[in-house]
């Protein structure tokens, strides 16, 4: 299962939330499996999902979902710790982790190799965190909202990309839709 | 005057209520002020792009954020600040440590110092520089200004605003 049936699986759970998302491919996909004012696509600024998210999580009281990747979790490794030491119960990073990076070509990141970005996240101190198989995504996303305790969803999954149009949507629009959908 | 509680005040007044920040020997009394206070949440960040992006979160999140850091800092966040503050038009006031600037004793930090108004103006960030004490009075101006025109402001505080390093 690649990121992008991941995406499939959970677009009916991601519907009803704020879902900040990745930059590059996973956010073609997302916005071309199901558009919504209450995503907010990162169209630049690789390995910031996870702080945005933990911002806006911060600063209301809505639930936020990060979806991120290993390559740009390890590109900001410094969000864990920060992640576990403010905790926004309303906050759940969802690390797609299929060991590539996925935008750029498919090379190998770390992540595929021997580091493991659910034992980092445990020793930056997250308390919440779930390892899971790409087919049980849904499910594993669904418990963590549930439980109202701040989450990191290590999902692993298979390396691949759907082939999507770019996003043309101009940023201020992207902002500002999504800005109104974080007040609705 | 006690610079820090002012600089702390007009914050406040602001309504500026997320605050990230890196460590400075300049801000140490500013950071400890925000600290301080309750109607400020302080979250520290591990690296100033990362700030930015706690930052950019706050704000779609309602709250108006502001971040510290040290100009060595313009060098690391010129992609989050083009792609993410600019492009997505954010506001973000700056309070920036200038250091390696009159008074500076640690010949690197100069290094830096002589590209910080280059690279601030290549971006076409609106700059302002703290030189005297006095200078501090604009701060509260400033702050409205970046709330109006949601544009990321740098605020540039060298060592002779802060009274020199001491005995350094």
């Amino acid at each position: 299962m690649i990121r992008s049936e991941i995406l499939k699986n959970i677009a009916p759970i991601l519907r009803d939330q704020l879902v900040v998302c990745n930059i590059g491919i996973p956010s073609q996909e997302l916005h071309a499996i199901d558009d919504q004012p209450s995503n907010f696509y990162m169209l630049g600024t690789m390995g910031l999902s996870s702080s945005i998210g933990l911002g806006l999580a911060l600063a209301q009281p809505k639930p936020v979902i990060s979806i991120d990747g290993d390559g740009s979790v390890l590109t900001n490794l410094g969000t864990l710790p920060t992640i576990a030491n403010n905790v926004a119960d309303n906050f759940i990073l969802l690390i797609i982790d299929n060991g590539s990076y996925g935008s750029t070509g498919d090379q190998p990141t770390y992540a595929g190799k021997k580091t493991r970005l659910e034992k980092v996240a445990e020793a930056c101190g997250c308390e919440n965190v779930v390892t899971c198989q790409a087919e049980d995504t849904g499910e594993v996303l669904q418990a963590a909202l549930d439980s109202r305790k701040m989450t990191v969803i290590v999902c692993k999954c298979e390396s691949g990309n759907a082939k999507h149009p770019v996003i043309t949507m101009d940023p201020v629009v992207i902002r500002d839709r999504f800005m109104k959908a974080v007040q609705a | 005057m006690d610079i820090d509680k002012k600089i702390v005040d007009d914050l406040v007044a602001n309504d500026v209520s997320f605050i990230t920040t890196v460590p400075c020997k300049q801000l140490a009394g500013v950071i400890e002020e925000i600290d301080a206070r309750k109607e400020i949440f302080h979250i520290p960040s591990n690296k100033e792009d990362e700030g930015m992006g706690l930052c950019a979160g706050a704000f779609m999140g309602g709250k108006r954020p502001a971040i510290i850091m040290q100009n060595t800092a313009i060098g690391v966040t010129i992609n989050t600040l083009a792609t993410l503050i600019q492009y997505y038009r954010m506001p973000l006031p700056m309070l920036i440590s200038y250091r390696g600037e009159l008074r500076e004793p640690v010949a690197c930090q100069v290094e830096m110092a002589v590209h910080t108004k280059a690279l601030l103006a290549q971006m076409n960030i609106p700059t302002y520089h703290f030189h005297h004490q006095a200078d501090v009075e604009e701060l509260d101006a400033i702050l409205k200004y970046t709330f109006m025109c949601n544009k990321p402001v740098a605020i540039l505080t060298d060592a002779n605003f802060w009274g020199g390093y001491g005995d350094q």
